[in-house]
């Protein structure tokens, strides 16, 4: 899970700040965490797919994975329950969650 | 409550986190700002250990069991459609993370002071404690049910030994016998749960013990994916009958020496019963000071962060996650939310505004799966259903959809058990 790489360097930052911030209080730069509601998607999607019927997101890019959320929405592509999921998702949080998810596969 | 306020909040609890934990003398007990203790190995807990443990914190997982049971597709299991050892799952690849697993029943929490005490008389120090326990039955509840009824009338809510006694009653009745479910009121685990196994039981009867009955006594007058399990049951299993509460199918009463369920019109004889009994959180949150009234626990649906006891998370089954129904599913989506929160407020960090997604999955035949999904934020400090979003499966799907559906069942438990567990 990238997710969790992120978070680490989530804690190395704060490590860092905690360490610095007598001195200057920088804020140290953070690694988004996972935008809302992308933590999710892992129940479904394993991270390699093969003989499971749900597909993998790995190796999927940011454009791809928003066409197909938005597609899944907008009902132009078929799906059993992606299609109810994603019309809970504004176009930026999916933008968000695209980019994360592909992120995490580089 | 505002953003700002909320912010404010979250910093000065982290902040006081810290300093419990550096005013506690004891270099044996929270020892780092990064001690976490979760309690409770199950699809929260697990989940929930393995992303701090991945994030650099130190964690130690407190469950008693050396093997998990996992109770989604444990309804397959009853109707013989797969064996009890697909359900269960070891520690060893959490242990091979570097998660310190720790095989021990926590029985005592001290929110003041910071620790958790268990069976063994060891005593963990923390900064931030994660319940995750699941359910308790209420066998306080049910006049005539109480835990050695449920050697005779097994409720299999918690699979594992349960499960396999309900199986081998089912199994031994001669055809031509009655089995029946009794469902509680709501909130309970796994809202379509006794719907599911309603109708795997009765595909079990029909294939085998075709002329056998099943009745199902219900607390309640509506239920989850109800048009749908109803369609199907007309047109596959004529032998299930669902009775209502108004109709009177709230069971009030358990012989178990007349092997009958008693309710407010009438008494019903079982050849098996399945007692399903209402049911709370995990003892060991109202050990914590952290269930109220409903014997549920309270949380605030950005953290998880419980609104009784500061410092105590709650996730899973046994929080009041609002629109959430209690699934494994909704377990390890919290369980990831929490982690980040946890990982937030012990840097000093505000946690941000989670949202949350659940699709529960129940087969109503072998190659016949139904869905109901729901996408959750939180609104005015409950987590509640984004509007428009969710639902459950077409009313009028093919034969196909109901496939890929069953098939996605399948997948979907698969990767949700490696992800926890694997
Ligand atoms: C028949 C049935 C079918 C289901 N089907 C589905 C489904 O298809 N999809 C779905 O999403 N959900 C399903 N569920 C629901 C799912 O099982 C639960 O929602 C899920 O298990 C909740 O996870 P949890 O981690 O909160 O609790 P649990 O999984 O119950 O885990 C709790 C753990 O805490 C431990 N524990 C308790 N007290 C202590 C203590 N004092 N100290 C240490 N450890 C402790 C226990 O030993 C246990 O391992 C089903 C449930 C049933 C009964």
């Amino acid at each position: 899970m990238k997710w969790v790489r992120r978070m680490r360097e989530v804690c190395i930052s704060i490590g860092l700040v905690m360490a610095s911030s007598p001195a200057m209080g920088q804020p140290a730069v953070s690694p988004p965490a996972a935008p809302p509601g992308a933590s999710s998607c892992s129940g479904c999607h394993a991270p390699s797919a093969v003989g499971h019927s749900i597909g993998a997101l790995q190796g999927l890019s940011a454009p791809d994975i928003l066409d197909a959320l938005q597609a899944f929405r907008n009902g132009e592509r078929e799906a059993t329950v992606m299609g109810r999921i994603a019309r809970g998702f504004s176009d930026g949080e999916m933008r968000a969650i695209a980019e994360w998810l592909a992120r995490g596969d580089e | 409550m505002t953003r700002a306020s909320f912010n404010r909040r979250a910093v000065l609890q982290a902040g006081a986190a810290l300093s419990a934990a550096a005013a506690l003398a004891r270099p044996a007990i929270a020892q780092s700002a990064g001690r976490v203790v979760v309690i409770g190995g199950g699809f929260a807990g697990a989940t929930c250990a393995r992303e701090l443990k991945r994030g650099g914190f130190d964690v130690t997982l407190v469950e008693p069991s050396a093997i998990y049971t996992a109770c989604p597709f444990s309804n397959g299991v009853l109707a013989g459609l797969r064996p009890l050892s697909r359900q269960q799952f070891t520690y060893d690849a959490l242990k091979t993370d570097g998660l310190a697993v720790v095989a021990q029943r926590a029985t005592k929490i001290d929110g003041q002071q910071k620790r958790v005490s268990l069976s063994d008389g060891t005593i963990l120090g923390y900064d931030r404690l994660v319940l995750a326990p699941g359910i308790d039955l209420r066998f306080d509840a049910l006049p005539g049910y109480s835990e050695d009824v449920a050697q005779i009338m097994p409720h299999a809510w918690k699979a594992g030994e349960q499960t396999s006694l309900l199986r081998s009653q089912i199994e031994a009745m001669p055809d031509g016998g009655t089995v029946i479910i009794s469902v509680p009121a709501n909130p309970y685990r796994c809202p379509p749960g006794p719907y599911e196994r309603a109708s795997l039981i009765a595909y079990y009867l029909r294939t085998q013990k075709p002329r056998a009955k099943l009745i199902v006594l219900d607390a309640k007058d509506t239920f989850s994916k109800q048009g749908l399990f109803q369609a199907a049951w007309k047109a596959l299993y004529p032998n299930l009958e669902w009775v209502s509460m108004s109709s009177g199918g709230k069971v009030i009463e358990v012989d178990v020496g007349q092997r009958v369920l008693v309710t407010e019109f009438g008494r019903h004889k079982a050849d098996v019963a399945n007692v399903i009994p209402p049911q709370r959180a995990g003892e060991i949150a109202a050990l914590a000071g952290a269930t109220d009234r409903s014997g549920w626990c309270p949380i605030d649906p950005v953290t998880f962060e419980s609104r009784q006891q500061a410092g105590i998370h709650i996730i899973g089954d046994a929080c009041i996650a609002g629109g959430m129904p209690k699934s494994a599913f909704a377990a390890n989506a919290q369980a990831k939310v929490c982690a980040a929160a946890i990982a937030s407020l012990l840097g000093g960090q505000a946690p941000q505004t989670p949202k949350l997604i659940n699709t529960c999955y129940s087969l109503v035949a072998p190659d016949y799966g139904i869905t109901v999904a729901g996408v959750y934020r939180p609104v005015n400090g409950v987590l509640t259903d984004v509007e428009g979003a969710g639902g459950v499966s077409p009313a009028d799907s093919s034969p196909s959809f109901r496939s890929l559906e069953a098939s996605h069942a399948d997948a979907w438990f698969r990767t949700i058990t490696d992800e926890v567990f694997g």
